[in-house]
């Protein structure tokens, strides 16, 4: 078929992509052989710990190459995106707080804990068919997507840019964070969903079952990297970047930018929901303090370190990035937000292309 | 889209008329019965009581090179604003070809109908490579599901081939636009003009801040353009215009106060006096 050459040539024809595919597939195949089958005794024996530390790097760098393809490649500096994530979150948190059934503290066979404590009597219409693995993953693509289309659609339509889209972006996150904190909505309010007990009828705290989800982040976060990396090749993704570097100019050209924003903008919230979706079972807890504004901001944070218009920039950046913040955060907690500031400054005086700048022209993806 | 309101003016179309105008604009095929591209006849322009243009009159033969020429302020700008329609006229009636009413045509319809416009001030896309360029400007559904799919067919690259020789750009092909020289950046702006395949061209100061070199190589251009298409060049380099004009209008206060080849328009008592304020 000429499209499948056309597709891996897009893929593989470098060495920088060859190598960071190569390393996600090292990482799925090395990672669970030395947790599951190298005995705790060994050295090279890696605890379940760093496996779902892992996982929950790779659901974070899911979300910023979706952040990396709208800002780095079409200019909308989305400060919302954790808005997305959470959404997904919790539409995979609603199928596992069904999934427990009646192991929760009430022992009710239908309601989720929260509800028998709230004295409701029967499930809210929104929470039909999350007893279903499928309906759930429908879901977590499908309530993002929603939520992105209506928003872009009123934004871009309207010709919204630059920092008053940022702003508008972060108003969402504001006003949804405080919708879920709210009792009666439905989620959970304050506490959110946890003490989740199986995923399909895997258990979670097993060590096969978080093995399986961080693999499955790892193919995630591949699908995600190369749909990016396809988009952006393409003849629309010359349009997309001409729209980050000439909006005015490419509308006289004829082309629909608010379309192709539009468009882009779902897809991106999607992949961000399916990140928040393998984030969920791999971090065992969903509650409101998701949708902070802080948090869009610090995905925005992690792709400039990277190097934003790079994909695999983003990807770099998300998981140093966390892996400061983990050890920062466990060794010097005070210190954490003054080196968080520290690296942003640090990368936009001195590296103004991120890490991805580091690396030389010549192979270098744009 | 809705059309847009049509302008005051006489002999105003009845809505089929604006249909039949709508088809051939699509289709692109002004007819030149009239034996003319473009027909301005008694435009009239005024800006709170000041007349930028003032019975404005003139035409463009098919295939030719015009130049037109005039101080600050005669209505040079104006004039293409009104004929891609930017400004609407007053008063005056302006054709393309026999059949296409200009003044009931919005902006993109103009361009589709195949007048294109330079803008002075190149705009190439700076991170894009020339062939990208013009690949982007190419005529084709613009939608972004076809452009997420589709990749350019061997007729549409042969088009963006033809188009960077007659720019000259070949070896170019591949290059950053943003690391063009100054010239460069023009001749890819009418290039990317070219991939519309445009009936008639405007061109706004082509050589305004290029070296000599690039000033003799845009006249070839221009030169070679015309023929193939109509053109018409606005600019103040007398020297410039003189290499490549057959046909000058000179523009005063918004009318044409002389015209025909640059000897006889230089030797115009009128012209002299407005040029040179004897």
């Amino acid at each position: 078929m000429k499209t499948s050459t056309r597709v891996l040539s897009v893929l593989f024809s470098d060495r920088a992509s060859l190598g960071f595919f190569g390393l996600l597939a090292a990482v799925a195949i090395v990672v669970p052989v030395l947790n599951l089958a190298v005995p705790a005794s060994s050295p090279l024996h890696l605890s379940s710990y760093v496996v779902g530390l892992l996982g929950k790097y790779l659901c974070y760098a899911i979300l910023a190459t979706a952040v990396d393809l709208v800002w780095g490649f079409c200019g909308i500096l989305s400060l919302g995106h954790a808005v997305f994530f959470a959404l997904g979150g919790y539409a995979m948190g609603m199928y596992l707080m069904r999934q427990i059934g009646t192991r929760g503290v009430y022992g009710h066979p239908v309601l989720p804990d929260f509800m028998v404590f709230l004295n409701w009597d029967a499930l809210p219409w929104f929470w039909y068919g999350f007893d279903r693995f499928w309906f759930a993953l429908v879901m977590v693509a499908l309530v993002p997507a929603a939520l992105a289309f209506v928003f872009g659609w009123l934004a871009f339509r309207s010709r919204v840019t630059g920092v008053y889209l940022s702003i508008m972006t972060q108003a969402l996150s504001y006003a949804l964070m405080l919708a879920f904190f709210r009792n009666d909505m439905g989620f959970g309010g304050n506490n959110g969903f946890t003490d989740f007990k199986e995923l399909l009828g895997f258990d979670l705290q097993s060590d096969g079952t978080r093995s399986a989800l961080l693999v499955s982040t790892v193919v995630a976060l591949a699908v995600t990297v190369g749909a990016c990396r396809l988009i952006v090749a393409s003849r629309a993704g010359r349009v997309i970047r001409s729209i980050r570097d000439a909006e005015s100019r490419t509308r006289f050209l004829g082309y629909r930018v608010e379309s192709y924003k539009l468009w882009l903008f779902v897809f991106s919230a999607v992949l961000a929901g399916v990140a928040g979706a393998l984030y969920v079972p791999q971090v065992g807890i969903i509650n409101p303090s998701e949708f902070e504004p802080i948090n869009s901001i610090e995905v925005v944070i992690w792709v400039a370190v990277g190097g934003r218009g790079t994909l695999y920039g983003a990807v770099a950046g998300a998981v140093l990035v966390n892996y400061a913040k983990t050890y920062f955060t466990g060794a010097l907690p005070e210190f954490w937000l003054y080196a968080l500031g520290a690296i942003f400054v640090g990368v936009t005086l001195f590296l103004p292309r991120g890490l991805a700048g580091l690396v030389p022209a010549g192979s270098r993806v744009e | 889209m809705t059309p847009p309101t049509p302008p005051p003016h006489e002999g105003r179309a009845t809505r089929d008329a604006l249909r039949d105008m709508r088809e051939a604009a699509a289709q692109r095929k002004p007819s030149v019965l009239l034996g003319k591209v473009l027909y301005l006849d008694k435009l009239t322009v005024s800006f709170d009581g000041f007349k930028a243009l003032d019975d404005l009159t003139l035409y463009v033969d098919p295939g030719e090179l015009l130049c037109i020429i005039g101080p600050n302020g005669a209505g040079k700008t104006t004039m293409m604003d009104v004929v891609t329609g930017k400004t609407r006229p007053d008063a005056g009636t302006a054709f393309f070809g026999t059949d296409i009413d200009l003044l009931m045509l919005t902006e993109p319809e103009i361009v589709e109908a195949g007048i294109g416009r330079k803008f002075q001030k190149p705009t190439v896309f700076e991170f894009l490579s020339v062939f990208e360029n013009l690949e982007l400007a190419l005529t084709d559904d613009k939608s972004f599901w076809h452009t997420l799919v589709t990749d350019l067919t061997p007729a549409q690259r042969q088009r963006v081939d033809e188009v960077l020789e007659i720019i000259g750009l070949e070896a170019k092909r591949a290059a950053t636009a943003g690391g063009l020289a100054h010239g460069q950046k023009q001749w890819l702006e009418i290039g990317m003009l070219l991939m519309q395949k445009p009936e008639l061209l405007l061109v706004d100061e082509p050589v305004a801040g290029m070296t000599p070199q690039e000033t003799e190589r845009t006249g070839e251009l221009l030169l070679s353009l015309a023929g193939t298409h109509s053109v018409v060049v606005v600019e103040h380099d007398m020297d410039f215009v003189r290499s490549i004009a057959r046909r000058v209008s000179v523009l005063h206060e918004g009318r044409v106060i002389a015209e025909g080849d640059l000897d006889t328009v230089q030797n115009d008592q009128q012209v002299v006096e407005v040029y040179l304020g004897s």
